[in-house]
């Protein structure tokens, strides 16, 4: 039988500003972020028992370019340390599982990318299968929209709806100083606009965008020794779906659905931060986590207001944590994926004491 | 490949860094019927434990993870396409050069989607649930590219 996890708080978090081209390298914009995020907890940088990072070489163009990433965290004297090469969500996931060990106390979790440099749409291809894929050149937005014209056309979704999320996803990030894309936008002018991946529209795709954030955790009693106000981890989980986009359901996402039922999503939720990259994929989520009308989606803009990859997701921990520490909100669900379409989707409930 | 020089008289460096890959392996058993199979202009899937077939095919179940017999089907060359999106503007890496679809193409006598382009010169030519049919390179070389998709004629 399975032994039951300790309760891991989220102490700390900070994230940069999304930036449509950082001049800052990323060691640079990822020090005050990770800077802010301990001062938020208390922690000093030397009590920091474990730090896990999440970042892609393939963006850098570099092998172990995730390396330099630690001169904004200090490593000497040495420190426990590890990486990987996803979303920084993958990395609190680390992180949260390295601190049900027991015999340490806080954790460092950071996830930074600079997607700005190279051309997103010919460096994501190399993620896919080497032989039936990356030679074609499948690329995110062009995947997206084969999953996007699926719901369309099994109607689970239609153009206007995705226009609105869209819409009122820039109209949220107007209150969020770090968002990149933000406005008042009406969903029939949105509507007005071409293509650029049919059935996708400019307005369905998430920004190009550099940035970093960062989360502090402790464990049960450290948290309640460093705050009046942690934000507990009640579940997490992360599932994966098959690889191969024509060998699924692109209208499905099991995956969401199986990490949103281990992660513990039923009942009443205030909100959820979604990493919902394209408008349609908002709707999926909801339909696959079971979350209502009444519960406010991506408060902060998500990722189609801001989109640094590698840290979006786990900014979404950023956001909900912000929402139950300083907005006054009970509970909520973050979600955080990776691959093409939604192949992979972690899914966690946060609750406030 | 790494060298650094020092340009004109100025102390600017360029670094010029090449990142090479440069080891060779085989296909498997599964890839290189399949990919073998492109050489010889046929699309060729695997059937799965269900009696379902698979292409591109795999090793193994993708429902069950369960080891595959090597029982190969020849599928296509027409197909039926189940979603498709419409590349304004391809980028180097895409196998077309013009305006193209992506789309999952389900092969004749095959039960799952092939991602791959149709050339139909039109997104007026393109639907759901419309027929295509493999185009087939000269030079092929065993490659996921030594083929294309177009419409189906009539």
């Amino acid at each position: 039988m399975a032994k039951k996890t300790e309760d891991i708080a989220i102490v700390g978090y900070a994230q940069s500003p999304s930036y449509r081209q950082a001049e800052l390298t990323e060691p640079q914009f990822l020090y005050p972020v990770i800077s802010e995020a301990l001062e938020r907890a208390g922690v000093p940088r030397r009590e920091i028992g474990f730090t896990c990072a999440g970042s892609c070489d393939y963006l850098s163009g570099q092998t172990f370019a995730f390396v330099m990433n630690l001169d904004a965290v200090g490593a000497w004297p040495p420190i426990s340390e590890s990486h990987v090469e996803m979303d920084g969500a993958w990395a609190l996931y680390e992180a949260w599982v390295r601190l049900q060990h027991g015999d340490i106390d806080t954790a460092l979790v950071f996830g930074s990318g600079k997607s700005s440099p190279g051309k997103p749409a010919e460096v994501f291809p190399l993620q896919m299968d080497p032989y039936t894929l990356t030679p074609l050149g499948a690329d995110p937005v062009s995947l997206a929209a084969l999953q996007a014209r699926a719901m369309l056309d099994a109607g689970k979704i239609t153009e206007d709806e995705m226009a609105e999320i869209a819409a009122r996803s820039r109209k949220s990030a107007v209150n969020n100083p770090y968002a990149q894309v933000k406005g008042d936008d009406d969903p029939a002018v949105l509507l007005k606009e071409p293509y650029v991946t049919a059935p996708l529209r400019k307005h369905d795709l998430p920004p190009i965008s550099d940035g970093a954030s960062a989360v502090v955790l402790a464990t049960t009693e450290k948290a309640k020794e460093l705050t009046d106000h942690p934000v507990w981890i009640r579940g997490i989980d992360h599932r994966i779906d098959i690889h191969q986009p024509g060998m699924r359901d692109l209208t499905e996402s099991p995956s969401t659905r199986l990490a949103g039922k281990n992660a513990g999503v039923k009942g009443k939720f205030d909100f959820a931060e979604l990493s919902a990259s394209f408008s349609h994929q908002e709707k999926l989520l909801c339909d696959e986590l079971g979350l209502g009308k009444d519960v406010e989606i991506n408060l902060s803009g998500g990722p189609l207001a801001a989109n640094p990859v590698m840290a979006v997701g786990l900014t979404r921990f950023v956001e909900a944590a912000r929402l139950i520490a300083e907005g006054g909100k009970k509970r909520g669900v973050a979600h955080a994926t990776s691959g093409q379409a939604l192949q992979q989707n972690l899914v966690a409930v946060l609750e406030a004491e | 490949m790494f060298y650094c020089r020092v340009v004109g008289e100025s102390q600017e460096r360029l670094t010029t860094h090449t990142i090479d890959f440069p080891y060779t392996r085989t296909l498997g058993p599964v890839f290189s019927e399949f990919l073998t199979g492109m050489r010889d202009g046929k699309l060729v899937g695997i059937k799965g434990r269900d009696g379902k077939v698979i292409c591109p095919p795999t090793e193994w179940d993708p429902e069950t993870g369960d080891a595959l017999g090597n029982d190969f089907v020849e599928v296509g060359p027409g197909g039926v396409v189940t979603t498709w999106a419409w590349v304004t503007e391809p980028t180097p890496k895409h196998p077309l050069d013009k305006p193209f679809a992506f789309a999952l193409i389900q092969l004749d006598g095959a039960d799952t989607g092939l991602m791959h382009a149709v050339d139909a010169g039109s997104i007026d030519k393109m639907s759901t649930g419309m027929r295509v049919t493999a185009r087939w390179k000269d030079d092929r070389i065993g490659h996921i590219t030594d083929v294309t998709f177009v419409p189906e004629a009539g």
